[in-house]
């Protein structure tokens, strides 16, 4: 049996700074008067809707802030929406809020382990919590501290692990009871190149298996790597969903050139739409222009001599090959990272 | 209800404080047996203090011991988890209903308290002997009272830990502790302040009153007293007041 998710139209606006797992920062403050205003409005949600297959790995992309955590926070119980439903194959998440929980495993963006315990000891009262025998969640227990990698620290206290082990406990504690569905809030935050790539062979393991596994992400190569599908999201809404594959080709032209210039002018993108290959040209600031082109680096000289052309001089070129970035960069005029 | 789930929150409340134990036992009740010490041996045996005093101080220091003890380990955990660590969160998803991990938290502290409560009368006991008149005389009573008191300081500390920060850990101690204590005819019966008649309505509205006035009428009841029957009925709606304000208190604070 494998599940899948759906969401329709959800809404969340925080009266108050967004809890931690919310994530921090960049929200887009709603109105015109936040100074006037005693409690801030920021909105996370604004009528997300989506659904997830069963047995898929599904993405959800954005910068910070862009309403990811909020959404798996509302999808485990964990915040309240204003409005919309959610639902973990056929139970209303939040009408039928334990018997979900029996479905999901979630692993927090931040790792929130329990620092009275050893690692073991937090497998194993895991296990018990969601009911399973002595003997299964000893063995258990055991089986995933070694996948992961933390045998030799098993019975040590986790308030010494660094981040990284951390994160890896995290992963295993979600995965002690088996969850039909499991979230995955930045997994490979923090994590050292080696670790990630043993987290995501774990991840795909745990997929085959026929599981649904909702990931966050604000990394392209994991979305690319990882994800079936995903959506990019920004300000809580959706800005792009499909495969991977389906989203890169729909970047006009594939290529972007970010250019800067010393002044930029009507005129310059103009005459910039107009060259061979180019298929949309967007003015960035006062001085930049994003090209969406068929092709990169040959693009070059005719810029720099288009430049000398309209007197205008040429500071700085970033060329990048299809990529999710480039997608973001299109739809929202920031790059991820911004 | 899902029993197993509630059990094994119980388990592992108890894994954490038998791992704790030492300290647990030096913060419960080094500063309530200095305190038995100075007053009841010091200073009765110097003469400022009547001899009789030993046995009224006592039921005192076992209300001071199970309240500290069961506010403590139910607000400062709370506090702790809800905050920057967030470690309650693995709890949370817990598949049973919120509240119910709220109630495994009282539980928990009145078990704790329990214990103090109990373990302290021995201890005080050895300290103040000889000449010290305490008695149980109807056993059922005590044990309600107990846990009535037990159930107070929970509920308190349930209450207090989903609605204090972290940084005002500090400030609850001294604004709300401190007084209750001093406040809460513990050094003294309730029957002293007859002569402060403003104090004396006052303090009414202070739960530990009927913690330390009920455990003298059940330990020693040869000094003045309120009413066993008022005593309980004042604990009882303290401890449904605290709990349902904890209870909302703590929705609050685990859902966004």
């Amino acid at each position: 049996m494998s599940i899948g998710i759906r969401i329709r139209d959800l809404r969340k606006t925080y009266h108050s700074a967004p809890p931690f797992a919310a994530g921090a920062g960049g929200f887009a403050p709603r109105g015109g008067k936040p100074a006037k205003q005693s409690k801030p409005q920021i909105v996370a949600l604004d009528g997300l809707s989506l659904e997830v297959k069963s047995g898929e790995i599904f993405g959800l992309l954005g910068p910070n802030g862009a309403g990811k955590s909020t959404t798996v926070g509302v999808l485990t119980t964990r915040v309240r929406p204003d409005s919309g439903e959610v639902w973990i194959g056929d139970h209303d998440v939040w009408k039928q809020q334990v018997t979900v929980k029996r479905l999901i495993g979630v692993v927090p963006q931040r790792a929130n382990l329990d620092f009275a315990l050893t690692a073991r000891e937090i497998l194993i009262f895991h296990g018990a919590y969601f009911g399973l025998a002595a003997k299964e969640r000893n063995q258990r227990a055991a089986d995933l501290l070694e996948k992961f990698k933390l045998t030799d620290r098993a019975d040590q206290m986790v308030r010494g692990f660094s981040g990284g082990m951390q994160q890896r406990l995290s992963i295993a504690r979600a995965m002690m009871h088996d969850p039909q569905v499991l979230f995955l809030d930045e997994p490979s935050a923090g994590l050292d190149p080696q670790t990630r790539i043993l987290l995501w062979n774990i991840i795909r393991e745990y997929n085959q298996a026929g599981k649904t596994v909702l990931l966050t992400t604000h990394n392209m190569e994991e979305a690319d790597a990882l994800c079936q599908r995903l959506v990019i999201i920004d300000h809580g809404r959706e800005i792009a969903l499909g495969t991977p594959a389906e989203l890169k080709a729909a970047i006009p032209g594939g290529f972007v050139l970010r250019l800067r210039f010393g002044n930029q002018t009507p005129d310059l993108l103009q005459r910039l739409q107009s060259l061979p290959g180019v298929r949309e040209v967007k003015a960035a600031d006062t001085t930049g222009a994003d090209i969406y082109a068929d092709r990169g680096g040959s693009l070059i000289p005719q810029i720099a001599n288009l430049a000398v052309a309209v007197g205008v001089e040429l500071h700085d070129v970033h060329i990048s090959e299809p990529s999710l970035e480039n997608l973001f960069l299109h739809h929202t005029g920031r790059s991820l990272r911004d | 209800m899902n029993w197993k789930t509630f059990g094994a929150l119980l388990a592992r409340d108890a894994h954490v404080a038998r791992r704790n134990a030492l300290q647990l036992f030096l913060q419960t009740f080094l500063q309530p047996l200095m305190f038995v010490f100075i007053f009841g041996r010091v200073m009765v045996r110097s003469g400022y203090m009547p001899p009789q005093y030993k046995s009224l101080l006592l039921p005192g220091i076992m209300a001071i011991s199970m309240v500290f003890t069961g506010v403590w380990a139910v607000a400062m955990p709370l506090i702790a988890e809800f905050q920057w660590t967030r470690e309650i969160e693995d709890r949370l998803l817990a598949p049973i209903e919120i509240s119910w991990l709220a109630v495994e938290k009282v539980i928990a502290g009145m078990i704790q308290a329990v214990v103090a409560g109990l373990v302290v009368i021995p201890l005080a006991w050895l300290l103040l002997r000889p000449g010290i008149d305490i008695s149980v005389h109807s056993t059922p009573e005590f044990a309600l009272m107990t846990l009535l008191v037990a159930g107070f300081s929970a509920c308190g500390g349930l209450a207090l830990g989903c609605s204090v920060n972290q940084q005002h850990i500090g400030l609850m101690f001294s604004m709300v502790m401190t007084p209750m204590i001093f406040f809460g005819c513990t050094y003294y019966p309730w029957s002293a302040l007859a002569s402060f008649p403003i104090l004396q309505k006052i303090v009414l509205a202070n739960p530990l009153v009927y913690a330390s006035e009920g455990l003298r009428a059940m330990l020693a009841p040869q000094f003045p007293h309120l009413a066993t029957g008022a005593d309980l009925a004042a604990l009882l709606f303290f401890d449904v007041l605290l709990l349902v304000v904890g209870l909302r208190q703590f929705a609050k604070k685990a859902i966004s």
